[in-house]
């Protein structure tokens, strides 16, 4: 226990502190630990409900033929599912995490602007709530994919429409909000001597996530406000008759969506950054290359947006600038694999389950790497364009890369959270049910998308059988081992063997090494001296 | 990085005025899709609106108390600071959104439907008749537009709407020395000199709108030139209207004697909105009108 604590009693009277009783705690809470929390659990809601439309996907697709599911509902949901992964798993995910530890790895008494902390969060339930209702509507909701391309979004789409539009805006204001509120935390809340580049790669990796959502969640709202006006207005931003064109929307979507593919990766590098010295008992190899990387990594984010329409017939010009500068990528995306590896070099290595989650994190997100990378090319994306290969890189990227890095960071800090330590044998059991699956459910998809098989379809070829239900059975088993990731989480939280104030034998940083497990509901009202 | 300890950072224990603001967003939003379906009467959608003022008035007077109180030191103004600039950068890029549309209009979609770069069946298929301009009167299918007769020329009231705007970013400027130098008269008569330029740019724009519709035929439902002539002008007007009122607000809070020469910070958050509208200004009346 560190003496920090002890002089924190003493402003009892100036600060109230510990929570409110009851409901209206989580409801009108400026604290970020609970803020964190509520963030998480939004977080797995919603990867269960996204999950559970993802199984409706596998189950139609098991075998040839319509079998369950009506095609525009099948269309449904991979619509729902795309945008509640995206937006309601993945991104609130992180935010909860950055919630629980960007102030106690920095020192600071809790995030800048703790009111509108609670905004954020405050605004999502409704956001999520008013696209999940599209479900029940006259017309039923969205199906035109998540990447919602006019005229399909436009001329062509359901009345419900307009609730997607207005729930985009609603997480708009709560992403921007959040960001805001990380960076004023990072840039303003540090503790003495805690540098810039004394910083957790995890902050680091947040400031710059932080920025790019606050660079392009208003483009999104752009191009929402735009389609709205198209339907509603006259306008005709997307009708070529008018001087528009439907591609401009791609345009200005996909100026969105790259930088936004990064948002969902960025704190994920964070996250394995902090997981693997921990566990190889070295410290971060390339510290300061990471910090480059990160950064060169959101620069570049913003310069190759149309290597998402290489088939929409952009001048040759555009395709071979947009090929070059997406390549160009790999390099301080390589830089990060390549550090993770030099940090296990001759370490002392043990695999407790917070590892073997990034290690499996740092293989397969590279397979998605390596797919990113056929197509980035060009000539070569002509081929897979909207075809399942496309649908299985990015579910590498984001389930083995971003969702398993959420879930290596739960395992990593859960001790430090709740106090408890987790049932290490159910953790390794969670890894390797989650990867043994995961893999029997996305690597086939290579195969069939290879061979020609469409993205988006309820229906396929017979030669596709084979590898459809073996990606089925996989979807199934990795949709179950969730389930059980629920038991553990709750299992944890209600009790477990007491965690030390370190948890980890090789754990570092000032919520390691300065809070008691878990931590005070106000922690760092003294800030500590870093040296 | 903080130079004063922790105790003396200001969290606040619990805040209604989230829950409240979620609520009205939510039924204002709801609000508006309703009544584009004609399912629900306007009357939600100012109900919802009317949450969302109550809120703002509400959380925004706890933080004046709280600040007049002096519970605020340096470190959570610099917070505010850090806060506000980055909410500038967002609406930049909103903006940047709409800008990035006119210039793929006017560059890309425009010449390729006359059949530029390698488009030329594109073109020939299409609308052979078309022929790219700009600012684009006769759109590729005109009966489904209601096509303008003219364009809004840039130096009758677009170039006074710039000199309003311009002096009222040099008045604002004007009231902050006062403010620096403990003149509370002149600060509140700059900022009332602000606030009139400010709804009279707004007015002024409202007449150019009448213009356009009743005697051009410019409309929303014009075709591009239309649809991007509009929208950026229209959310600019809305910016405008709401830097005025903010400005309204700091003018009956200066003339309480709420501001100091070391603290105004609401003062400086508000007239970097200020400028922040005059610049996308600038940008408005260079590409949309007269380039």
């Amino acid at each position: 226990m560190s003496t920090e604590i002890t002089h924190g009693d003493v402003h009892e009277e100036h600060h109230d502190h510990g929570p409110d009783k009851g409901l209206m705690r989580w409801v009108t809470t400026t604290n970020h630990k609970d803020i964190g929390t509520l963030y998480l659990w939004l977080a797995f809601i919603m990867l269960l409900v996204g999950g559970a439309m993802a199984m409706v996907i596998r189950l139609e697709l098991f075998q040839p033929g319509l079998q369950w599911v009506e095609p525009q509902f099948f269309n449904q949901m991979t619509t729902l599912h795309g945008l509640i992964m995206v937006f309601g798993a993945i991104m609130p995910a992180f935010v909860g995490l950055a919630n629980w530890l960007v102030p106690i790895m920095i020192g600071a008494p809790d995030m800048a602007l703790p009111r509108m902390n609670n905004w954020s969060f405050w605004i999502l339930p409704f956001a999520f709530t008013m696209l999940a209702s599209t479900l029940f509507m006259e017309g039923g909701g969205p199906a035109f994919g998540w990447t919602f391309y006019a005229p399909l979004s436009t001329t062509f789409a359901p009345d419900s429409t307009d609730f997607f539009i207005f729930a985009v805006h609603l997480m708009g204001i709560s992403s921007v909000m959040g960001a805001i509120n990380v960076i004023a935390t990072i840039l303003n809340m540090r503790a003495p001597g805690m540098t810039l580049m004394k910083m957790p790669l995890f902050v680091w990796t947040w400031l710059i996530t932080a920025y790019l959502l606050i660079a392009v969640m208003p483009v999104l709202a752009g191009v929402v406000t735009m389609m709205l006006t198209d339907r509603h207005f006259g306008t005709s931003f997307f009708d070529a008759a008018g001087g528009g064109d439907p591609v401009l929307f791609q345009h200005v979507f996909w100026f969105f969506g790259h930088p936004e593919v990064y948002i969902m990766i960025l704190p994920a590098f964070g996250i394995i950054s902090a997981i693997v010295p921990t566990f190889a008992r070295k410290p971060l190899f390339g510290y300061s290359s990471m910090v480059y990387a990160s950064a060169s990594i959101a620069l570049l984010s913003f310069m190759v947006w149309a290597h998402h329409m290489y088939t929409v017939g952009m001048p040759v010009a555009g395709e071979l600038y947009f090929m070059y500068a997406t390549i160009l990528i790999s390099v301080p995306t390589g830089v990060k694999v390549f550090n993770w590896v030099a940090t296990m070099w001759r370490g002392s290595m043990t695999f407790e389950t917070p590892m073997l989650w990034a290690l499996g994190f740092i293989i397969m997100f590279t397979i998605g790497g390596f797919s990113g990378l056929m197509l980035g090319v060009a000539p070569v994306d002509t081929q897979y364009h909207d075809t399942y290969f496309v649908v299985a890189h990015f579910h590498y990227v984001l389930v083995t890369g971003a969702l398993f890095s959420i879930i290596a960071a739960f395992y990593y800090w859960v001790p430090k959270w709740t106090g408890h330590m987790y049932d290490e044998r159910l953790g390794k059991i969670h890894f390797w049910w989650s990867t043994i699956s995961v893999n029997l459910l996305f690597f086939p998809q290579h195969f069939v998308g290879l061979a020609g098989m469409p993205r988006r379809i309820p229906d396929y070829s017979l030669q596709f059988a084979e590898f459809n239900a073996i990606s089925s059975i996989g979807g199934f088993a990795f949709g179950l081992a969730q389930v059980f990731f629920l038991y553990i989480v709750i299992k944890t939280i209600r009790g477990g063997v007491k965690a030390t104030d370190k948890v980890w034998e090789g754990a570092t940083g000032l919520e390691f090494e300065q809070l008691p497990s878990p931590p005070p509901y106000h922690s760092f009202t003294v800030a500590p001296q870093v040296k | 990085m903080s130079s004063t300890s922790n105790q003396d950072y200001y969290v606040p224990h619990g805040t209604n005025w989230p829950i409240i603001g979620s609520i009205g967003l939510t039924l204002t939003v709801v609000g508006v899709a309703n009544f584009l379906h004609d399912t629900w009467s306007a009357t939600p959608i100012f109900v919802g609106l009317a949450i969302v003022i109550f809120m703002m008035f509400g959380w925004f007077g706890q933080v004046i108390d709280e600040s007049l109180k002096g519970m605020y030191n340096p470190q959570v103004d610099m917070s505010f600071r850090w806060g506000m600039g980055w909410f500038i950068f967002s609406e930049v890029m909103f903006f940047g959104a709409f800008f990035g549309a006119l210039f793929y209009a006017r560059q890309y979609s425009i010449p390729w439907l006359d059949g530029a770069s390698n488009n030329a069946a594109t073109a020939e298929l299409l609308w052979p008749d078309f022929e790219a301009s700009w600012p684009l009167l006769s759109v590729p299918l005109a009966e489904k537009f209601e096509e303008a007769k003219q364009a809004m020329g840039a130096w009758g009231l677009p170039a006074l709407n710039t000199a309003i705007l311009l002096t009222s970013g040099w008045t604002v400027t004007l009231a902050h020395w006062a403010l620096k130098r403990k003149d509370n008269t002149w600060l509140v008569y700059w900022l009332f000199a602000t606030v009139a330029l400010g709804f009279g740019f707004v007015f002024l724009q409202g007449v150019e709108y009448v213009h356009a519709y009743v005697d051009l035929n410019l409309r929303l439902d014009s075709g591009i030139y239309g649809s991007t002539f509009f929208m950026l002008t229209g959310f600019h007007g809305l910016h405008v209207t709401m830097g005025a009122t903010m400005l309204l607000i700091i003018m009956i809070r200066a003339a309480k004697g709420h501001f100091s020469p070391e603290n105004h910070f609401a003062f400086e958050a508000v007239a970097w909105y200020w400028h922040f509208v005059d610049v996308v200004w600038l940008g408005l009346f260079i590409f949309v009108y007269w380039l």
